[in-house]
């Protein structure tokens, strides 16, 4: 997999950290992010009857509106207006949308010269490059290949060498272009029906000037665009910049209500009247001036009837998923994206507007971390989008190569469907035969010539260490031990998850010894896995059985008042979250509001009055290594759970150094598969440098996803423990 | 200028005097002003009457500019007021009147208006923004209680202004992209003062 180098990197972790920094100064946070989203839902709810208002507005205002049905009827609209008016140029401002429908090419067939005067699209016109990122389209170019490309192509009497020197002579060349040009192009972030007014988002003021200095302006907007309100715009203004680079606010907001009062400056004479001979001078348009805003459908008003993809449409193309996603922080938007549009919500924007066909072509690099759900301002289940996708990939997925799994595996998924994504999405019938077989299944499964077959035939990677299942499962081991407490609390449901109950029984024993000290009976009922394995792979019919079939097993749990604690994080936040989309809404919340983090459990346990308090479980002082590494998983993360381990283990003791990287790269069974390998570590890098760094060199590494786990294993020589371990009893 | 009377209509019931924030009370004017301040814009606070003064004192010449509507609209002679093409061109500083100020945001709104307000803020290296105190306003969201019925009734075209122009495009932060490189915002002092103090007087009274 080609990855972009270091530039994107940098950059879009830059970018993530001044997103974090800039939304903790904003008070009013998660309700703006409530209020902006309440705003979209309405919009596109009741699109059609804000479009007629719109454009009633737009005329009122002396403009024109053009709805177009597709990229094509967009661009012979403007290609007529371009041509109306003799343009010989036209000056842009940076637009998606405009990318979208590649009005430039269009142009460019009729001999008009088009110039993209934001400098970062200037960049990628003069090296004849696409946008890599929808914010900040040449993040994957360092200032070093600017010059060098700037120094080959106009050959500057002084070499062009700083980033100061290469804006001023961008600058000075743009500047004197959009002085001759004949149209003026720009998007619009939001358009208000209202007023009609076009809302901009924008730093280097290209925007302003593409739409004062021409006579003509054209807006292109995709019909999702409209708000109803001027004062809509309120929540929006917040939180778009911070959102995207980190910015409190950009420099410039523009709210153009075109085709407006300005004089049209007349560069061509230079005696010419700044005010020009507009005598008016008071309210009203300046009658020189023209304004055409094309609305494009091109696919959002089927998306907008799509149950599932509608949610794309609330998308204020803020970049906030493709800067907090790690995967896209390693490879770019190249890689990352599809036709137009890149990052987390491009499966969204590309499903709904070019096919599956493209989505499908980069839909498995999001490997619902959930990292961009909690960043995304209008509260998109970014993750879902994409297993959405995937699933209908998998199901229009024909042929019937799937011989090798047909029969052994009990889904509820077509055939014909990839095989790579049906081996780990049945991966619960796997660790079972796994488990019965040990420990035959695990010297079986290392021999090399069963490694080269699972490459060849099911594409898992030869480089990883298989995880090594258990003869005794947490479940058999537990039966056969039962309850060692007296007098015990009360009851309590220790879920026995899949990698707990079938590889890392350790930790299992650990959570169960931990909770006895803490007074508590542990029940370990005979339920199935939650379904993450099959859901990650976008078997969601499967993934709803898995579902169904927990609930079932644990609502006469929940009818006798026993919660739910949870060992493995990725489990625990199916439960907390993507079960809402798989459950009736009642089993969901009655299981969401009783599963618990086990690490945030035995905090609770341990506060509470009349307990045998914290210290009955195990701090520094009984020998435990006290300085601690710890990486949460990203999942936990975003469910608001890992705090809690840091709180139990400084409340222990314990000294916490917490990474900061997004996700550890292995992903589930991401890391697994032999195309995504080599990205995988390289995400892992990360991780690797801030727990290999002088100051956390010597610390205990503690995880608590199973994934991590493995991955931090294999980017580290030394062991790595759940935190549960750390803080449980030794066994009596 | 285009619906001044509406504008200080409704400005005026903006004029909250106070936010509190982190449970202090500070000034709407003092918050713009370590606003401006911490975004590395320049201000400076006058009284009426002083406006050609400073002015002549912050311009980088050649200046252009358009009619200022406050303190008697007496800009100095510096200012071209009403400039040619060729003056943009060659100006270095542009002296624009606000509409108004965002305190949280150290925002100046500025009117795209007939005089060429747009093109003067916007294209000499330094943009002079000229407000008075009254139409500061605390919040981002009071700023579009304002706007709203504002860009309704008129249909004008406002800019939300924060800072100079910038760009990370060219590997690093720049400062002065497309527009200006720097701003000064001139502060008329014209707040109803005996207004305010007689209230808090009351206030005091009253306890
Ligand atoms: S999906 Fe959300 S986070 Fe991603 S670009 Fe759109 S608005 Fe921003």
């Amino acid at each position: 997999m080609e990855s972009e180098g270091d530039a994107v990197g940098e950059n879009t972790r830059g970018f993530n950290q001044g997103r974090y920094d800039s939304v903790a100064k904003l008070e009013a946070y998660e309700e703006l992010k409530s209020e902006a989203r309440a705003i979209k839902e309405d919009a596109i709810e009741r699109l059609p009857e804000l479009l007629d208002e719109l454009e009633e507005t737009v005329e009122e205002n002396g403009g024109t509106v053009y709805f177009a049905d597709d990229a094509e009827d967009a661009n012979r609209y403007i290609r007529e207006v371009v041509a109306g008016k003799d343009a010989e140029r036209l000056v842009k401002s940076k637009s998606m949308t405009s990318e979208e429908i590649e009005v430039n090419e269009a142009l460019e067939a009729d001999g008009v010269e088009v110039v993209e005067t934001d400098l970062g699209e200037w960049v990628l016109q003069v090296a004849d490059e696409a946008p890599s990122h929808i914010v900040a389209p040449a993040i994957h170019k360092s200032r070093a290949e600017i010059a060098a490309l700037f120094n080959e192509v106009f050959d500057p009497e002084d070499e062009l060498e700083t980033a100061e020197e290469l804006t001023k002579f961008a600058r000075d060349r743009l500047g004197e272009l959009i002085e001759g040009a004949d149209v003026g192009m720009t998007g619009a972030n939001f358009i208000t029906a209202d007023s009609g007014t076009i809302a901009l988002v924008t730093s280097e003021g290209n925007a302003r000037k593409s739409a004062v200095v021409p006579d003509t302006h054209i807006a292109v907007s995709g019909v999702e665009k409209v708000i109803p309100r001027v004062e809509d715009l309120s929540p929006f203004v917040e939180l778009i910049g911070r959102s995207g680079t980190g910015q409190d606010i950009t420099s410039y907001i523009s709210l153009l209500t075109p085709p407006g009062a300005s004089p049209v400056p007349n560069f061509e004479d230079g005696d010419s009247a700044l005010a020009g001979d507009h005598e008016g001078i008071g309210a009203g348009a300046n009658p020189d001036r023209e304004f055409h805003l094309v609305l494009i459908d091109n696919g959002r008003l089927a998306m907008r009837q799509d149950a599932e993809l509608k949610e794309t449409l609330y998308c204020i193309r803020c970049s906030a998923c493709s800067n907090s996603c790690a995967n896209f922080q390693s490879v770019g938007g190249h890689v990352f994206g599809g036709e137009t549009y890149s990052g987390g919500i491009a499966t969204g924007w590309e499903a709904g507007i070019e096919g599956l066909d493209v989505a499908g072509g980069f839909n498995d690099l999001c490997t619902s971390c959930s990292r961009c759900v909690n960043a995304c301002p209008v509260k998109i289940d970014i993750p879902w989008i994409n297993t959405v996708v995937r699933d209908r990939i998998n199901r229009q997925a024909d042929g019937n190569a799937d011989w090798l799994v047909e029969g052994l595996v009990p889904d509820e998924e077509p055939g014909g469907m990839d095989v790579q994504k049906r081996l780990f999405g049945n991966f619960e019938t796997f660790a079972g035969l796994g488990c019965a077989l040990a420990p035959v299944s695990n010297w079986m499964a290392d021999l090399s010539v069963s490694r080269r077959l699972m490459e060849r035939v099911f594409g898992v990677d030869r480089r990883r260490e298989l995880p090594s299942f258990q003869r005794t499962t947490l479940k058999k081991w537990y039966d056969e031990r039962g309850p060692k407490v007296s007098a015990p609390r009360r009851q309590v449901v220790l879920y026995p998850d899949l990698y707990t109950n079938t590889m890392q029984v350790d930790r299992g024993k650990a959570a169960v010894r931990a909770l006895e000290a803490m007074g508590i009976q542990v029940v370990i009922p005979d339920v199935r896995s939650t379904g993450r394995a099959p859901l990650s792979q976008g078997m969601i019919a499967t993934a709803r059985e898995h579902a169904e079939d927990v609930y079932s097993g644990l609502a006469l749990h929940l009818d006798s008042d026993r919660d739910v604690v949870v060992i493995e994080p990725s489990d625990l936040a199916m439960f907390k979250s993507e079960y809402e989309k798989l459950l009736p809404e009642r089993s969901f919340r009655r299981l969401a509001e009783h599963s618990y983090d086990v690490m945030e459990y035995l905090l609770e346990l341990a506060e509470e009055d009349g307990g045998p308090g914290f210290e009955a479980l195990c701090s520094p002082d009984d020998g435990r290594s006290g300085e601690v590494a710890y990486h949460p998983n990203c999942q936990q993360k975003t469910i608001r759970k890992a705090e809690f381990t840091v709180a139990l283990l400084e409340e222990l003791g314990y000294d916490v150094v917490t990474s900061d990287v997004e996700c550890c790269g292995m992903a589930g069974s991401f890391g697994y598969k032999t195309e995504y390998y080599e990205l995988s570590m390289d995400v892992g890098e990360s991780l690797k440098g801030q727990f290999t760094a002088p100051e956390t060199r010597e610390r205990t590494v503690v995880d608590s996803g199973t994934s991590c786990h493995k991955q931090l294993e294999s980017l580290l020589p030394r062991e790595s423990r759940h935190a549960v371990e750390l803080v449980a009893p030794e066994s009596r | 200028m285009v619906s001044r009377q509406s504008k200080e209509e409704s400005s005026r019931a903006f004029i909250a005097n106070s936010i509190e924030r982190d449970g202090m009370v500070t000034s709407v004017v003092g918050t713009f002003t370590s606003k401006l301040d911490e975004i590395d814009v320049a201000v400076s606070q006058i009284e009426r009457g002083e406006l050609a003064e400073t002015i002549d004192r912050v311009v980088r010449t050649p200046a252009v500019g358009v009619p200022v509507d406050v303190d008697g609209g007496s800009l100095p002679d510096v200012v071209e007021v009403e400039p040619t093409v060729d003056d943009v061109r060659a100006a270095r500083t542009g002296v624009t009147p606000a509409t108004l100020g965002i305190a949280e945001y150290g925002s100046v709104v500025l009117e795209a208006d007939p005089f060429g307000s747009e093109v003067a803020s916007l294209f000499p290296e330094l943009h002079v923004a000229v407000l008075r105190e009254s139409d500061v306003v605390g919040e981002m969201r009071e700023a579009f209680e304002w706007l709203g019925p504002r860009l309704r009734e008129d249909r004008s075209s406002e800019i939300i202004a924060t800072g100079p122009s910038a760009t990370a495009d060219m590997g690093g932060l720049v400062r002065g992209a497309h527009g200006p490189e720097a701003v000064h915002v001139i502060l008329l002092a014209d707040r109803v003062e005996e207004t305010v103090e007689r209230g808090s007087e009351t206030e005091v009274a009253d306890e």
